[in-house]
């Protein structure tokens, strides 16, 4: 092998030693994006996706669970439900650019998901229109709150392995432990298996109730009453047909999950509680060998509130407002009109100051948080507050180029 | 309509990151420095509660954690337990075990189940416990609405029995606006106002609870009053502010920007404000909490947020 150009070597190594976000997006096939709520996870996810499909000239999916109405318009999916959906030329043309790759969308239909589910691992069409119309069914699927986790999940190994993306980003529901969707495809598989399971459905098989399962039987039919247990064991019964395809394609959602392909994008903001809870969560998933790549931090406040300079200046300007004010009149018009006024603008200075002061401890209560964090990803990436509400793709990739390199 | 504090059980919620524990701890800390005896609960036990009042942990068992205010953690299974116990007379602790183990099952796979035991846990404190009021930190919005339809869904499906029994006497509870309320926290930016309306409208169509008020947090001071900002607007000219600079000894740039960051930030919040305001029901109560530039938690900041949330109900 020839010598390389040492100059090139050395940046190239360069490269590999500080990943950033783009790296991670081009070496990965899942980005999984979690974190607590109200943080900017769905912005996050979107962005990223979008930056992928600019700048990689990759095909990319952003799976979406709950998106804000006008960031649903944006990327085309008002109205659209389960199916994949490609993000139109024209929503890129109004942003500005042209995109080397393709960005699709997809929102997540929990009861569709499920009845997709169902009708693919049910033994036959008979078994399956049982189900779809168990009235038990009907409120797992749509209201069942933990569904939702397996199903993300579940929805994410089934576009995956239709191999039809070289990217796909999803974003996480909103749980109540922002763990619980880690758990749900091995929960789900616990659920199938378990021994409970089957003293649901053996009395209506071969009223078999032996000394151990009595006490459940008898509590229950006092509590839930026979006919609501008998609906249960229906179920139950009915969905035991497809215990194995469940079991075996959950153990899967699992592996796929710790895949090296998969990483995890932790997405949070600077306050303490949020943090605290996406701290954790980056440890969960440390713990459980996962891979962590990225830390995105949100609506941070800009640089410029914490300088020592700002904080005296605006010391001074409250300190000596009516003396500021009285100097600066002239220049600001006539001591008759408004503007000219000085107790006028001795408030106004006074008002500013303050405000700067307010600011400036949050701000430095942020970077005390930050340089306190007790995890390390391989990406630490910070994303300034933005004044406005992000819901186009120009807003998108603003956020996105922030995150990016 | 009733107000908030004059009802027994309010359910407190919120889209995550809006300051529902927040409001609900010093919702219950202001109704218990009014005199009443107060119990608040935690829905998802996090053990987050006990910071607001700088307590130790929460548990199944209430304790006082402020004078007349006792607080407790929700626990599916020590619920059951209770239940079972009042309910059927079963006294073998020792017994309960497979039976819990059986029934947490049953709970996870059976839509309502574990929603009736915790649920019905607070409407029987409300019935039969010591208070005069019962606040409850309960899920985000996201899954308040399976929570608060669950006795109307397993009365749908459940025709006989004890949780049938049950189920009556809970919805009859929750569906008194009298008795029982919800309050929905949200702050002013685009996604907690749009989950805020679409909340108020699911609670409407698929529950019998009443929406009792939504608060309004973190809102932003204003910053100028009309006049002012002009004289904001000409200091900021290139020639007021190089005299500035030299007035103050310093950059003043950053100062002056900070504020018109504040500005922005403002005014972007009452877009979202007035949207609020117009999908909302008028008869709704919109109470407004100050954002605070101190700590984000901790009994100073309840003690002060349960101080704006007495002047915005009148007290």
């Amino acid at each position: 092998m020839a010598p390389r150009n040492p100059r090139t070597a050395k940046r190239a190594e360069a490269d590999v030693a500080a990943p950033t976000m783009e790296s991670l997006l081009a070496t990965k096939e899942i980005v999984v994006a979690c974190g607590p709520g109200g943080v900017g996870k769905t912005t996050t996810a979107a962005a990223s996706a979008l930056m992928a499909a600019v700048n990689h000239g990759s095909k990319v999916l952003v799976l979406t669970v709950d998106p804000a109405k006008r960031l649903a318009n944006a990327l085309g999916l008002d109205g659209i439900g389960n199916t994949e959906h490609r993000v139109p030329d024209a929503a890129f043309k109004a942003a500005g650019v042209k995109p080397r790759g393709e960005l699709w969308a997809a929102m997540l239909d929990t009861k569709e998901s499920w009845d997709s589910l169902i009708a693919q691992h049910a033994p036959d069409a008979q078994t399956r229109d049982e189900i779809l119309a168990n009235p038990l069914y009907q409120n797992i699927a749509g209201r069942f709150i933990q569904s939702h986790d397996y199903i993300a999940m579940e929805r994410l190994y089934e576009i995956h392995s239709t191999g039809e993306y070289d990217l796909i980003v999803v974003d996480t529901p909103p749980t109540r432990n922002a763990l619980d969707f880690l758990d749900a495809p091995e929960r789900l598989a616990d659920f199938f298996s378990s021994r409970l399971l089957r003293w649901l459905i053996v009395p209506y098989r071969s009223k078999l109730i032996n000394v151990a399962t009595k006490p459940f039987y008898q509590i229950s039919d006092r509590v839930l009453g026979t006919e609501f247990m008998g609906d249960i064991s229906e179920f139950f019964i009915l969905f035991q047909t497809m215990y194995d395809g469940f079991v075996e394609r959950s153990k899967a959602v699992g592996r796929l999950l710790s895949d090296r392909r998969t990483t995890f994008v932790v997405v949070s903001t600077l306050e303490a509680t949020p943090l605290r809870e996406a701290e954790f969560f980056a440890e969960q998933l440390t713990e459980r060998k996962l891979h962590l790549g990225a830390i995105v931090l949100n609506k941070v406040l800009p640089d410029y509130l914490r300088g020592r300079a700002g904080t005296k200046v605006a010391e001074a300007m409250k300190d000596r407002s009516e003396d500021i004010a009285a100097a600066l009149a002239p220049s600001l018009g006539p001591t008759s009109g408004a503007l000219g006024d000085p107790a006028q603008i001795a408030r106004v200075l006074t008002e500013v100051a303050d405000s700067y002061l307010n600011f400036q401890i949050v701000a430095l209560r942020e970077m005390e948080e930050r340089s306190s964090l007790a995890v390390a990803p391989e990406v630490l990436a910070t994303v300034p507050f933005f004044d406005t509400d992000i819901y186009d793709l120009s807003g998108l990739l603003r956020l996105g180029e922030q995150i990016w390199a | 309509m009733t107000p908030v504090l004059d009802r027994k059980l309010v359910f407190v919620t919120g889209k995550g990151g809006t300051g529902k524990t927040t409001v609900a701890s010093a919702l219950a800390l202001l109704a218990s420095s009014r005199g009443k005896k107060v119990l608040i609960c935690e829905m998802d036990a996090k053990g987050e509660l006990a910071g607001y009042y700088e307590s130790p942990p929460t548990a199944f068992k209430e304790k006082e954690v402020q004078p007349g205010l006792f607080a407790m953690a929700m626990d599916t299974e020590a619920a059951l337990r209770e239940y079972l116990r009042m309910q059927l007379h079963i006294p073998i602790v020792g017994r309960i075990g497979p039976v819990a183990k059986a029934f947490d099952f049953l709970a996870t796979a059976a839509p309502g189940v574990r929603e009736i035991l915790t649920v019905g846990k607070l409407c029987f404190e409300v019935r039969d416990g010591p208070w005069d009021l019962v606040v409850v930190d309960a899920p985000a919005t996201g899954h308040i609405v399976g929570q608060l339809a669950a006795p109307q869904a397993v009365n749908g499906l459940v025709k006989v029995g004890m949780i049938r029994n049950q189920t009556d006497w809970m919805l009859e509870m929750l569906s008194d606006p009298a008795t029982t309320g919800l309050l929905a926290v949200c702050t002013p930016e685009e996604m907690p106002v749009t989950e805020t309306i679409e909340l108020a409208d699911r609670v409407r169509e698929e529950t019998t609870v009443q929406l009792a008020a939504v608060v309004v947090n973190r809102v932003l001071p204003e910053l100028f009053g009309r006049q002012e900002e002009a004289v904001f607007d000409a200091l900021t000219a290139s020639g007021p502010l190089a005299a500035l600079d030299g007035l103050v000894d310093g950059d003043a740039g950053p100062v002056l920007e900070a504020a018109r960051l504040a500005v922005t930030m403002r005014r972007t919040r009452s877009t979202h404000l007035e949207r609020l305001r117009k999908g909302i029901d008028p008869d709704v109560p919109l109470l407004y909490l100050p954002y605070l530039f101190t700590r984000s938690h901790g009994l100073r900041t309840t003690r002060q947020v349960a101080g704006s949330l007495a002047e915005e109900l009148g007290f």
